[in-house]
């Protein structure tokens, strides 16, 4: 495993040993061994593409593994399925509840189907509309809902049967700023309560907020696994000087990696960001360079590492690339 | 046991309220055997007894499989259908309850043709016990049929496309227009491999109380084999495509 961390914690409540999956010549998932501690915020972080998905759909049992091993909640995702789901609340990437139901329905139909007792169906049901600010929209139909209802309802919909293990794919993805915000909120409030959350995504800043540990994936590998604050560490002994230029221009990105001192050199937005460990002491000469290319600076200043610098660092993939959102998958008729 | 057939039952009546008990799927429910029947009686006023048991099992037929193939196409393509394989269910469970409810759909519109046929042209049911279980066998028969045509398809056209692939023929190799006894012995073979023969045999029997090929309990016997065969197949390739380990 790139990075050297061999992540296993046998007491953990999910645990991954040697995971993979290949789809035709893709290796979308390499021999991944993880574990995820009770009540944690677990989060895997990595670019469209990277395996995320993957991951949680053979840890849901949805996809068979081609080798390796996955217990969820003490049980063998393979060998116990429906023993291993009965613990799990999963929210899929794309908001896939029953268009023709209401919020009420769709809510007592996933008791139904998760064993919740008759008798709590409509009460539970009620105590999560609430809790997701739906209440008021309860007869509504789900089809009807704006996205980031939607997606309450979703993360409602998981939580029915009050699993001990959350499953979020991407949850904030295709969300506005206000509604993302919100659903961060709920996720925080779920740890609170002790449910141990999983979740993907390709923002850099989500994990920082959100996460006890992230786990970087890229090409189907985990790179490293850590706490955010422990990732920055490993990154506080570079200097990060950020330059806006004007004209912004990718060839930049190798005139500057070519300079003494330079390590990496990244473009955030219409920034240009330098990582390396000394330098202050190539400042004139990165000046000078800008300068017979015929780069006006807007403005520079020195940064403190942030997850994404240790991000950028570690895995040698550019933030920009985790900018990218991906489509979002809309629903058919119905 | 009883906890999988409860949650097969609320797939069912999820699908029947979600999808089938909509105003233009009961219209086109309703209009199917209406059509069907008053194309035959215009034809023929006198023979409509001779063709009603043809009418009712392709009333079923159609219904039944539409019925099911659409819904399970339709969720595939949603990603709705997901959110059974990811809930712990048995993908059996999971069959039987979309099956159930396709099933409740066609015995309804089966029912609704009879009801048609006694009350509007006074036909007489001789055999009601085994009228009963074969439309109740149809109907799953064919919802079964509907369920192995939704696993090949991706897009709901596809299973339209694919179950008139196996419907029309259907039609005129099971007995629903002329004995299948009358056909050359090639079209015969084809004929008695199709479960609409043994449903039309048997409601036939039930109905008329002459003209089988086969004893009804028979034909009800081979239809309950059919059941059987067409859920184990659809079962096998949809493990096998969905990669579930249920």
């Amino acid at each position: 495993m790139c990075g050297g961390v061999r992540d296993m914690d046998k007491n953990g409540i999910i645990q991954v040993q040697g995971l993979s999956k290949r789809f035709g010549d893709i290796q979308a998932v390499d021999r991944l061994d993880f574990s995820v501690k009770e009540g944690e915020i677990f989060g895997f972080l990595g670019p469209n593409g990277a395996g995320k998905t993957t991951t949680i759909r053979m840890l849901v049992g949805l996809l068979r593994p081609d080798s390796g091993s996955a217990f969820v909640n003490g049980h063998d995702v393979l060998k116990e399925p429906v023993r291993a789901k009965e613990s799990v609340g999963v929210v899929p990437e794309s908001s896939n509840l029953y268009g023709e139901l209401s919020a009420m329905e769709n809510l007592i139909y996933m008791g139904q189907l998760y064993g919740l007792p008759k008798k709590e169906w409509r009460g539970r049901s009620e105590e999560l509309l609430r809790e997701f600010n739906l209440l008021d929209r309860q007869d509504g139909k789900f089809q009807g809902f704006s996205r980031g209802m939607k997606r309450r309802l979703t993360i409602a919909a998981a939580l029915v049967h009050r699993p001990r293990i959350l499953f979020l794919d991407e949850p904030t993805t295709g969300l506005d700023v206000m509604s993302a915000r919100g659903l961060r909120g709920v996720v925080k409030k779920l740890k609170e309560k002790g449910v141990t959350v999983f979740l993907t995504t390709h923002l850099i800043q989500e994990a920082e907020d959100l996460c006890d540990r992230v786990a970087i994936i890229v090409k189907g590998k985990i790179r490293v696994t850590d706490t955010p604050e422990a990732l920055k560490e490993r990154v506080k002994e570079t200097e990060v000087l950020e330059i806006r230029p004007k004209p912004v221009s990718q060839g930049l990105l190798s005139k500057m990696e070519s300079l003494t001192g330079v390590e990496k050199a990244a473009l955030v937005e219409d920034k240009l960001r330098l990582y390396g460990k000394s330098l202050h002491g190539s400042v004139c000469q990165i000046l000078n360079q800008l300068n017979a290319e015929g780069v006006s600076i807007l403005s520079i200043q020195t940064l403190t590492p942030t997850l994404e610098d240790a991000f950028v660092k570690l895995t040698g993939v550019d933030a920009e690339v985790m900018r990218v959102d991906k489509p979002v998958k809309m629903g058919g008729p119905g | 046991m009883g906890k999988n057939l409860k949650k097969a039952y609320y797939i069912a009546r999820k699908d029947l309220k979600a999808y089938y008990l909509k105003p233009p799927l009961i219209s086109w429910g309703l209009m199917l055997p209406i059509v069907f029947i008053l194309a035959f009686y215009l034809k023929n006023p006198q023979g409509i007894s001779e063709v009603s048991p043809g009418l009712v099992g392709m009333t079923m037929l159609f219904s039944t499989t539409s019925m099911a193939a659409i819904v399970i196409s339709f969720e595939k393509r949603i990603d709705a259908l997901e959110r059974l394989l990811m809930a712990p269910i048995h993908l059996r469970t999971i069959l039987f309850g979309k099956g159930l409810g396709a099933a409740a759909f066609g015995f309804v519109m089966g029912l609704f043709a009879l009801v048609l046929m006694v009350f509007v042209f006074g036909l007489r049911i001789s055999y009601p016990f085994s009228l009963f279980v074969s439309l109740i066998l149809s109907c799953f028969a064919f919802a079964f049929l509907g369920i192995l045509i939704s696993v090949g398809v991706k897009e709901v056209f596809e299973a339209m496309t694919l179950s008139n692939f196996f419907r029309f023929p259907m039609i005129f190799l099971c007995g629903v227009f002329f004995p299948i006894l009358s056909m050359p012995v090639a079209l015969q073979v084809i004929g008695f491999c199709l479960p609409l023969t043994y449903s039309v045999d048997a409601l036939r029997q039930s109905l008329l109380s002459h003209g089988g090929v086969l004893h009804r309990w028979v034909d009800i016997l081979i239809l309950a084999g059919f059941c059987v065969m067409l859920f184990e197949i659809a079962l096998a390739i949809f493990r096998k495509r969905t990669q579930e380990s249920n």
